[in-house]
């Protein structure tokens, strides 16, 4: 009897199922679980909160990220907080930041590790109890998180 | 204790929105690394920032595994009055910094 060689469509289907086995990464119910601890279950609308963060990520170590929102920031109508999630990382939870009208504008940047390609999310709390969510595409070609400690 | 260095202007019109920039030495271990034996690193990092500006909270942010090493946060703010801007950082392990700096607003 010939010893049958692994074909390619076995290889390629071995590593789906490797690709998928999800050793890493928060599931989606995870994020929805984060979002809901955020807003008790109230859908976000999307619009007036932008993400800024560069769509093609060499090194998921260290990418700056931005976050807008459209706001008078007074005291009648501010952004009361911004959260940003990550659906593929060990943690959906990346970040939250809370403003006051003092804050003038209803903004902030900073650094964040991204481990996988994935949909990073957005939302924005206003005093109003309204929420708004925007959505990025980024493919990262090195993550973060995983590597080995030497 | 850990190096920090803040970026707020020296002086500003009253009423005028400001930027400030505030960036702390921190590894932020994420908790989900190994080492070579396969052991986890434990977790080591900051947990929350809160900016006061003459005492009142203008900022905070809470931080999780997600935030870069050396923490840097730019955010805004309205220069109303004189005086001196705070940042406090606090963290796993009992890790607590802070860093202040003045504004003359005229």
């Amino acid at each position: 009897m010939i010893a049958r060689r692994t074909t390619r469509r076995e290889f390629v289907a071995a590593l789906a199922a490797l690709a998928a086995s999800g050793r890493l990464g928060a599931t989606p119910e995870a994020v929805d679980e984060a979002m809901r601890k955020i807003t008790g279950g109230a859908q976000p609308r999307p619009g007036r909160v932008k993400l800024e963060v560069p769509p093609l990520i060499e090194n998921g170590n260290s990418v700056v990220l931005s976050v807008h929102v459209e706001s008078p920031m007074t005291e009648a109508d501010h952004v009361k907080a911004i959260h940003v999630f990550a659906p593929k990382n060990p943690l959906p939870n990346m970040i939250s930041v809370y403003l006051t009208p003092r804050a003038g504008r209803a903004q902030f940047t900073t650094r964040v590790r991204v481990a996988d390609t994935q949909t990073l999310m957005a939302m924005a709390q206003m005093s109003d109890g309204s929420l708004w969510l925007d959505r990025v595409d980024v493919v990262v070609t090195l993550a973060a998180c995983t590597e080995e400690v030497k | 204790m850990a190096r920090a260095i803040l970026q707020v202007p020296a002086s500003a019109r009253r009423g005028e929105i400001v930027e400030l920039r505030a960036l702390i030495g921190h590894v932020m271990e994420t908790g989900f690394r190994r080492t070579e034996s396969g052991g986890l690193v434990p977790r080591d990092i900051i947990r929350e920032l809160v900016c006061t500006y003459n005492g009142a909270e203008i900022f905070r942010a809470d931080f999780h595994p997600a935030v870069a090493a050396n923490p840097l946060i730019v955010f805004t703010t309205v220069a109303t009055e004189s005086g001196r801007i705070e940042f406090r950082w606090t963290g796993d392990n009992g890790f607590s910094a802070s860093e202040s700096a003045t504004i003359a607003v005229a």
